[in-house]
């Protein structure tokens, strides 16, 4: 099963920020890649949602739904900048 | 709650009879989803091991050749994805949890399985051993695929699927329940699929 | 206005199916009336929640296929053991509520305000969705950016939208690959986008084109390497990767 990006995470994304972020763009807190949140690998399906460094394939991102609440985990991010 | 979307009925539910066999909330499917978290990995069998570890030390490895010698078992069994699917009567091969156990002294009540790639699930001592679990390197009379988690994997079919850890590398002995990957983002410490523990608090 | 569709509330809304048009024998058109629609920008997608009587909901993404000022639209393909599809494709029926949400998306959007330099669009299957929005955009703008789009189809009867590609534009090159059957006498191209077919049809790095590719997770990563291996900067490449479960569909 292909990976997607962060396209595909768009919705969620505004869910939990507020606003538009898939033209965020993010640095990796594990070998400092930076790019567009939109191109983060991410996996979808599994019991939540894991976005991944498309360099190095460290976690940057997870989201768990957890009944209607998220449970969020920025750590793998050393920065997001959003336009 | 959203408005009901006039013939909409989301996968079919439970075959005729099966009714007993499928936890709440679950639906019965023919296929085998591959959920994950992360990449596939692909571990060769020759640099493979499976430890039981305890503090920083491993109190036992066995290389793949030590445990394909061990005596194998024929497992059918039905399995439970949080993610709402089930799979009925599913064949793995497998060797028990407890035959490896039985090797190590220890005393400890949890574990904490690891994976390569970095998984981690927790669950009870007791949940692993008296005949529940097993590390399973064949599925379906064949090599257990990649994508669902070979070389082996856990296997711990009364527990949603979670539990049984993907491209597993040993089982880490705690004396004190310790979050893993999901049970960290608000996953149940325990996930029996007949309460429909799917999240803390459940 | 093209601003607020970026920023506003994302919130759930309830549309009403206007029309279903099929397209092709595996997609159909599905065109709505959403009361707060904001405006899209063309590349966007929105998504849609449907909700068994049972409290049970299943959530898709699609991209929307119309282009702005246009009734929102999407463009679904139907999975065989889809659930969602299955359901707007073969029950959906025009007068139906659904719920949906967008746009959504400010990365895969083309705009010709800003955008003038040549487009190269590369649609695996139904990743044409958004890349025919973005030509339709074009189209009612003016602009005269040039166009081409590399389609990779299974076959012929797969091409959606192919009578609109089809109609004379000087500025719009399309391309057809059909990589598992032709109809006889094909005299296209066949099998699947390689290296040699990107540089026979990618505009040439000097011009400082810009690429969007979008389509099943494997073609969008083929055709971006071999764009950048062309030369494109990887920024100038922009891409959405389509699932085959869950996810996108």
């Amino acid at each position: 099963m292909n990976p997607l990006d962060g396209n595909a995470i768009g919705g969620l994304l505004h869910e939990v920020f507020g606003a538009e972020m898939t033209d965020a763009t993010g640095t990796c807190a594990n070998c400092d890649f930076t790019g567009p949140v939109a191109q983060t690998v991410v996996y979808m399906d599994a019991p939540g949602t894991v976005v991944r460094c498309r360099n190095c394939s460290s976690l940057l991102m997870v989201f768990a739904k957890l009944h209607e609440r998220y449970c969020v985990d920025l750590r793998g991010l050393a920065a997001l900048e959003a336009r | 709650m959203s408005p009901v979307t006039r013939g909409f009925h989301g996968r079919r539910r439970t075959p005729a009879g099966e009714e007993g066999r499928v936890p709440p909330g679950q639906y019965v499917t023919s296929d085998f989803p591959v959920l994950s978290a992360g990449p596939t990995q692909h571990t060769p069998t020759e640099k493979w091991t499976f430890s039981i570890t305890q503090g920083g030390g491993a109190l036992k490895s066995w290389t793949w050749d030590e445990i394909q010698a061990l005596p194998e078992e024929n497992v059918t069994t039905d399995i439970h994805c949080v993610t709402r699917w089930s799979k009925l009567d599913t064949h793995w091969q497998a060797v028990s949890i407890d035959t490896l156990l039985a090797q190590v002294e220890h005393q400890a009540a949890y574990v904490l399985a690891f994976s390569d790639g970095g998984y981690t699930t927790n669950l009870p001592l007791q949940d692993v051993t008296g005949g529940q679990a097993w590390l399973a390197y064949g599925y379906e009379g064949g090599p257990l695929p990649p994508e669902h988690g070979g070389p082996a994997r856990l296997l711990v079919p009364h527990l949603y699927f979670w539990k049984s850890a993907k491209w597993v590398r040993g089982l880490q002995l705690l004396e004190h329940d310790e979050p893993g990957f999901w049970e960290t983002y608000g996953y149940n410490m325990y996930g029996d699929p007949w309460k429909e523990q799917r999240y803390a608090g459940d | 206005m093209e601003g607020t569709a970026v920023r506003g509330r994302l919130t759930w809304q309830t549309a009403t199916v206007t029309k279903i048009i099929p397209e092709t024998p595996r997609t159909s058109t599905i065109v709505f009336e959403v009361p707060d629609w904001p405006g899209h920008r063309a590349g966007q997608h929105l998504d849609v929640r449907l909700t068994a009587e049972d409290g049970y909901r299943a959530e898709r993404s699609y991209s929307i296929a119309s282009a702005p000022g246009e009734p929102v639209a999407i463009t679904v393909e139907r999975l065989e053991d889809g659930e969602v599809s299955p359901y707007l494709t073969e029950e959906l029926q025009p007068g139906d509520a659904i719920e949906l949400r967008g746009p959504i998306g400010g990365y895969f959007v083309w705009d010709p305000v800003t955008d003038h330099e040549p487009l190269l669009l590369a649609a695996g299957g139904s990743g044409v969705v958004p890349l025919r929005a973005i030509l339709r955009n074009r189209e009612r703008t003016g602009s005269t950016a040039s166009a081409r789009l590399l389609y990779s189809s299974r076959s012929l009867a797969d091409v959606i939208y192919r009578e609109e590609f089809e109609r004379p534009d000087p500025g719009l090159d399309v391309v057809y690959t059909l990589t598992r059957s032709q109809p006889p006498g094909w005299r296209g191209r066949a099998g699947r986008v390689d290296d040699a077919l990107l540089a026979e049809v990618a505009w040439p790095a000097g011009q400082n084109p810009l690429a969007f590719v979008c389509g099943p997770t494997s073609f969008v990563e083929a055709v971006a390497e071999g764009l950048v291996g062309l030369g494109y900067p990887q920024a100038r490449v922009k891409t959405e990767r389509f699932g085959a479960t869950g996810g996108r569909q």
